[in-house]
């Protein structure tokens, strides 16, 4: 009953959503106030009821109620709870009522932080969200319907993917979807200025806190991700250029080149027509995401639900809102006239560099993920684009960001110099070059990749702080009060510089061990000494596994004991490999147990990756960066002073 | 029902993880080489994993033919030409610079030209930009901005 109730509700959203992208729309057009004003509550009510749908079906999942089709292909009674609760999005119909929930989400808050917007834009940012929110709902209704039922319910479920009953993959795919989603909102927002016409520094000043709140959750998404592959996988890889990771890639690159070129609009009414077109490709980007995902088109490890007619829905989606939006933008760009006036070495210089490295990146992944399609359909040749072009193509992208960036970021609007924009970074320069030659003499081997990244990340982090220091006017009572917003971009900067030192750290100086391990027997690896103590079977919740344990040593005493594991789910009849990892802030000891060979030993992998977690934590850091950026008082400040004002004061015209 | 478990989990194959032991060569220097050429190899019936990473059958085959090429004494040329043959151009995870894929790698570099250009034409037109002279506000939106602007 309560499975036809969330279906029910689901479909009223859908109604509620087709309302609210057409009456408030038709009353910002005319100027009919209670038209207008019919946008807020709709989007609570699609909100509330599409919550409600979700929560239905998390119930049928909770309860392993396998009257229900979907419960059945991706439960089992035996799985932890957790996981009978991310099961709901383990799958593609659930996964996209996730989508559609956070989407409802979005709509809602643009109602509940929205009070300063002028009501007949605010109207018309609810009305496009709305009709991205229909495609979607109507996407799920007619094409994917989770709540679909069992004729005959089967005794139990078929499990899900063990791969993803994992604490990293749990929480990775609704992070990332906030992020995907949260665009919707700079999409929104720039389909209704180009509506309305208007671009100004107010409109920039809305739009920033939704599209860095996006970036944040695409940050932390991504870097879930990323750790989870590095874990569970079984060699430590970090990031593979897979289509789907390349997916939610090029959204975070444009993201992160929204936000920057959304300050030049804020502060200098500049680049406008360029950002509004960001905007556009951002949430584009996420569609496009969302297609490659769930098409199948281009095969990848993630890939659920390859399935041609969703494809070919979500690509109807994505073509019909991207080219609306870009037709609508060739028509109103013309409006969008630039009003600073600024000098070729400036500010707003460095930041079109920054827009350019970005965007070309981006461009560079887009092209490397989709060529092995379009080559095939041009010239019939079967060819694979993997990880040695993009890391060779992408690479430079990145170094030439992080070299610029400190100088950009001291750099005066309007019009600067270099030499005096260098000048407070003296001593992150010279930081920075004398450990690339430390880094240089000391380390074994002599890859240009190691020093590079340390000098890199050096003249970030240093960079940083320098800038704090400048701003602060070299007084330390003063680097407190300095506003959230100068800490949050240090702190993002240096997060940046945190994960590049640990990618060119790991990439550079990993030490690796492939043998057959007898037990008992000590070997040594770099300045560690592994043995392995004794190999067992072990019986877990819903798997079977076999375990090792592996004591390891340094200079004689004991580091850590690991268990490394071989699991087996007899229900989704998969194996996995669990690699046990000795977390430190210098190094990782990783270890992964293979087969038993015919002598009696066992194959043992022992990788011992320097840096590793520096990855994450500079991920951690950059999204801590954003996240003290958007609880910066001047948005605030923003909110409350339209509140206290009379609410007529302002009419849109 | 652990009889039951125990049975289910032996009618599924044991994965085999990565590189084995007993694949690698005595000679560190080839099997430095077997490696690095591996990275580049792509195991076909995998989805984008190179076949030093993949745990399939068939990525085993192939790290085993590229070391077989090796120790007969092929240069790494030689190897890859050997796999390109055999399979074709899909099992390259760097696609060559040849032919139609020269577009992909000059896009990056050209793409790279062409939005710097545009944009160095942009900011030299915003140097020599005069300043508008009004901007176009009414009286209340000024006000308004000045309040979302007010720090």
């Amino acid at each position: 009953m309560l499975i036809e109730l969330g279906h029910f509700a689901l479909i009223l959203a859908f109604a509620v959503s087709l309302v609210q992208a057409t009456v408030p729309l038709v009353g910002a057009h005319k100027g009919w106030r209670p038209w207008m004003a019919v946008a807020d509550p709709a989007a609570n009510a699609q909100f509330l009821l599409t919550g409600f749908s979700f929560l239905a079906l998390t119930w049928a999942f909770v309860t392993s109620d396998f009257s229900v089709r979907l419960v059945v292909t991706n439960s089992h009674t035996l799985k932890p709870m957790i996981y009978k609760i991310s099961g709901v999005w383990g799958n593609h119909e659930g996964s996209m009522l996730l989508w559609v929930l956070i989407l409802t989400l979005f709509g809602a808050s643009a109602v509940w932080f929205g009070q300063n917007l002028p009501p007949r834009f605010k109207a018309r940012v609810l009305a496009v969200q709305s009709m991205i929110a229909a495609a979607f709902f109507g996407f799920i209704l007619f094409t994917s319907n989770p709540f679909l039922r069992m004729t005959v319910p089967p005794f139990d479920g078929q499990d899900l993917n063990p791969l993803l009953q994992d604490p990293g993959l749990a929480f990775h795919p609704p992070f990332l979807y906030l992020g995907y989603v949260g665009l919707s909102m700079a999409f929104s927002f720039a389909v209704a200025a180009l509506i309305e016409g208007r671009v100004d520094a107010a409109w920039a000043r809305w739009v920033r806190p939704w599209t860095l709140a996006a970036w944040v959750f695409l940050t932390i998404g991504i870097a879930l991700g990323s750790w989870w592959a590095y874990y569970e996988l079984g060699w430590g890889g970090f990031w593979f250029w897979d289509p789907v990771e390349n997916a939610s890639f090029m959204p975070w690159l444009i993201a992160a080149a929204l936000l920057h070129s959304a300050i030049v609009v804020e502060k200098r009414e500049a680049l406008k027509s360029w950002t509004i077109l960001l905007a556009i490709m951002a949430f584009g980007f996420s569609l496009i995401g969302a297609f490659i995902v769930r098409s199948g088109v281009l095969t990848s490890v993630h890939a659920f639900a390859n399935d041609p007619e969703r494809g070919t829905y979500i690509l109807g989606i994505t073509g019909v809102f991207v080219g609306g939006a870009l037709t609508l933008f060739t028509l109103r760009a013309n409006r969008m006239q630039a009003r600073g006036v600024f000098g070729l070495v400036s500010r707003e210089s460095a930041l079109v560099a920054n827009n350019v490295l970005l965007a070309v990146s981006c461009f560079v992944v887009f092209v490397g993920t989709v060529w092995p399609l379009v080559a095939e359909m041009l010239w019939d040749r079967k060819l694979s684009v993997g990880a040695p072009f993009f890391d060779a193509a992408f690479t430079p992208f990145m170094v030439a960001i992080a070299v610029i960036l400190p100088i950009g970021a001291v750099m005066p609007w309007k019009r600067g110099s270099i030499a005096r924009a260098v000048r407070p970074l003296r001593g992150a320069l010279v930081l920075a070059f004398a450990l690339l030659a430390l880094t240089w003499a000391v380390q074994t081997g002599n890859s240009a990749l190691g020093p590079i990244g340390v000098a890199l990340a050096t003249w970030l982090v240093a960079g940083a702080a320098a800038e704090l220091w400048l701003r602060a006017g070299h007084r330390w009572p003063r680097l407190w009060r300095l506003p959230r917003a100068d800490w949050g971009k240090a702190v993002a900067h240096a997060g940046l510089g945190i994960t590049i030192f640990g990618v060119s750290a790991l990439t550079a100086w990993e030490a690796e061990d492939i043998r057959v391990a007898q037990i008992g027997e000590p070997y040594d690896v770099g300045a560690y000494t592994i043995r392995l103590d004794s190999v067992d079977r072990v019986e877990g919740p819903n798997y079977l596994s076999t375990m090792a344990t592996i004591t390891v040593l340094r200079d004689g005493s004991e580091v850590s004991v690991l268990r490394p594991e071989k699991r087996v789910y007899p229900v989704a009849g998969m194996p996995t490999t669990e690699a046990a990892i000795d977390n430190g802030i210098t190094r990782d000891v990783y270890l992964v147990i293979g087969d038993r060979q015919d002598n009696g030993g066992w194959a043992v992998r022992t990788y011992i990756k320097p840096f590793a977690n520096w990855i994450w934590l500079g991920c951690i850091v950059m999204s801590l960066g954003g996240v003290l950026s958007l609880t910066d008082r001047r948005y605030r400040v923003a909110a409350g002073a339209r509140r206290a004002a009379p609410p007529m004061a302002t009419p849109a015209e | 029902m652990r009889a039951l478990l125990l049975s289910a989990a032996l009618l599924v194959a044991t994965p085999t993880v990565a590189v084995q032991p007993d694949e690698i060569l005595d000679d560190p220097a080839l099997e430095a080489r077997a490696r690095s050429l591996s990275e580049g190899l792509r195991c076909l019936v995998c989805r984008n994993e190179n076949i030093d990473e993949s745990n399939a059958d068939l990525a085993r085959d192939l790290r085993i033919l590229v070391r077989e090429r090796l120790v007969a004494g092929d240069s790494d040329e030689e190897v890859i030409q050997y796999l390109v043959d055999r399979y074709g151009e899909y099992v390259l995870l760097k696609p060559p610079a040849t032919g139609a894929n020269l577009v992909l790698w000059i896009a990056g570099p050209g793409m790279l030209l062409l939005a710097g250009g545009i944009a160095i034409f942009y900011l030299r037109s915003r140097r020599q930009a005069a300043e508008p002279e009004t901007d176009g506000l009414s009286e209340a939106e000024k006000k308004r901005l000045d309040e979302i602007l007010a720090d």
